[in-house]
């Protein structure tokens, strides 16, 4: 099965992170990726530029509307995702929890819905 | 010679939990099951009571859950008319076969198979509860629904989530690997010890006992036991759940009302779980360090070996509740520790306790601590104090047999309280 592992992490205070903080969590992340992509996991990773560069879009009878930011303003914002192939959802779990943002952040963890073939 | 009904019902109630667990494994989904398992049973009871029960009733029924299932797959293949797709089902059927007739230990196995997939932390609580009820209990959807004060329809929709959720995230039918072990166990034993709480003191309503709830934790917790003989917390949770269950006769008034623990007629518990909960206590105490249930248990047990409330040993008492506070840190443990204090050393040293635990602001809306300090304060004779906590108390209180009882110690104290008399203790 494949699972979307949605990383939400408090954007505040990433950036009131030194850059010596950063670079640790660099290492982590880069750790981490090289891990799940040895062990035939990964299908999939990006970290997202800041909520500060979101735009919303809706189209409302017929017109396309653009706001500033993000849907929903919320503690913990999406900054990052990994699209991997898992067994179950244990085994899931445990990759989602070896995620660096975990420990600070949460993981949604995401079945990817599959459609049947049209016969 | 034919099976009477009552032999069938019999078989169908003490083996579904276990034909179940095997047609979960067997078709792959716990819905699909649910239906084979219904199919089987119609077809049992269309047979059995002229051709009488067969030599293994357990496996006659999973062998015909799994032909009723495969028919089911069939039809629906062949209405798709995907014959290719038929082919590789009946293969893997085929592999699926000799499972059939497997010995005990696979039954076993597919028993805690399902006890951990219905008290997988994925799920909440509250699923947890109700799909272990349901598939492991064999109750009905109607009587958990009335055990839980929830409509019907409620406590179906909480159920058809869960077992969607348990297919579409892949939630895996199997026992958790020996490193994740311990913390799933202690999620089946808290799933469990719920189910009996729930049965023993109802958080709301009127009925205070709701025995079939409680009865269902004790079977459901000797099967954890007989199912991993290895661990000593389901011994030690059984002992817990026997120690406190015995009180159950002694617990209520006949008028509904709770019994203090300290009034309660000791005649009227049960000894014969009093003594196989002490013998499981000893021995989960003997295997390894104690955990939160073995603690728990062997303070039920220091209590249930008391002849009466006076020459109960609170100093054991509270170092078990010291204990328990080391490794399983709570604000209703340090409640109860400053209860057991109280009584080993008096009511101004558990008072202090008490007051330190309110002023911490912890247990917000819990009626047991203001009624803790209102019944401390009444023995110290602080009348006016204890009234005052009392309100409290009355305030937040759900259940109306509690409700009654602080009613009746608001009353005690007021009166005392005019007449300018002594604490009655």
């Amino acid at each position: 099965m494949q699972y979307m592992l949605l990383i939400y992490t408090r954007e505040a205070e990433m950036k009131q992170s030194t850059s010596g903080d950063q670079g640790v969590m660099m290492k982590e992340y880069a750790d981490f990726t090289q891990g799940i992509v040895k062990s035939g996991h990964m299908r999939a990773g990006d970290a997202l530029q800041p909520t500060s560069t979101a735009t919303t879009v809706r189209v409302r009878d017929g017109k396309t509307l653009q706001t500033d930011g993000p849907f929903a303003e919320t503690k913990e914002q999406l900054g990052g995702y990994y699209l991997i192939e898992a067994s179950d959802l244990d085994e899931a779990v445990k990759i989602a929890a070896r995620i660096p943002g975990a420990k600070s952040g949460s993981i949604e963890v995401r079945p990817v819905r599959v459609f049947a073939k049209p016969a | 010679m034919g099976a009477p009904l009552l032999d069938i019902e019999c078989v169908f109630r003490e083996q579904r939990g276990r034909i179940l667990a095997t047609l979960i494994r067997l078709v792959g989904d716990i819905d699909a099951a649910e239906e084979a398992l219904a199919d089987a049973c119609e077809a049992a009871l269309s047979q059995w009571p002229s051709e009488g029960l067969p030599d293994n009733p357990r496996a006659w029924l999973v062998r015909a859950g799994r032909n009723k299932a495969a028919d089911r797959v069939r039809r629906a293949l062949l209405f798709a008319a995907k014959r290719a797709e038929l082919e590789l089902q009946l293969g893997a059927e085929a592999a699926l076969v000799p499972a059939l007739d497997s010995d005990a230990q696979a039954v076993e196995d597919d028993l805690l198979r399902l006890i951990f997939t219905c008290c997988h932390p994925a799920l909440g609580i509250e699923a947890q509860v109700a799909l272990t009820l349901r598939t492991l209990g064999g109750l009905a959807t109607e009587e958990i629904a009335r055990a839980f004060l929830v409509p019907a329809t409620t406590m179906a929709q909480r159920l058809v989530r869960a077992k969607t959720k348990i297919r579409q995230a892949g939630i895996p039918y199997r026992v958790p690997e020996l490193e994740d072990l311990p913390e799933r166990l202690d999620a089946a034993l808290a799933v469990v010890y719920l189910i009996f709480n729930e049965g023993y003191t109802a958080s709301t309503g009127s009925q205070l006992i709701r025995r079939e709830l409680s009865s269902e934790a004790l079977r459901l917790g000797r099967l954890l036991v007989e199912l991993m003989p290895e661990r000593s917390e389901p011994q030690a949770l059984l002992a817990l759940m026997l120690l406190q269950g015995a009180r159950r006769d002694a617990r209520v008034g006949a008028d509904g009302d709770v019994v203090l623990l300290e009034d309660q007629d000791r005649s009227l518990w049960q000894r014969e779980e009093v003594q196989e909960g002490l013998a499981l206590v000893e021995a989960a105490l003997r295997r390894a360090p104690p955990g939160a249930y073995a603690l728990q248990a062997a303070i039920a047990g220091v209590h249930a070996q008391a002849a009466t409330a006076e020459d109960t040993d609170w100093r054991q008492i509270a170092s078990l509740y010291s204990l328990l506070l080391h490794i399983n840190p709570s604000p209703v443990v340090e409640l109860n520790f400053a209860v057991a204090v109280a009584m080993a050393d008096g009511a101004a040293a558990g008072l202090r306790l008490v007051e330190r635990l309110a002023e911490s602001g912890a247990l917000p809306g819990y009626h047991l601590l203001p009624a803790t300090q209102a019944d401390l304060l009444r023995r110290l004779g602080r009348h006016e104090e204890a009234a005052a906590a009392y309100r409290a108390a009355l305030g937040m209180v759900g259940n109306d047999a509690d409700r009654r009882f602080l009613e009746q110690r608001l009353a005690q104290v007021s009166a005392a309280k005019s007449q300018g008399g002594d604490s009655c203790r």
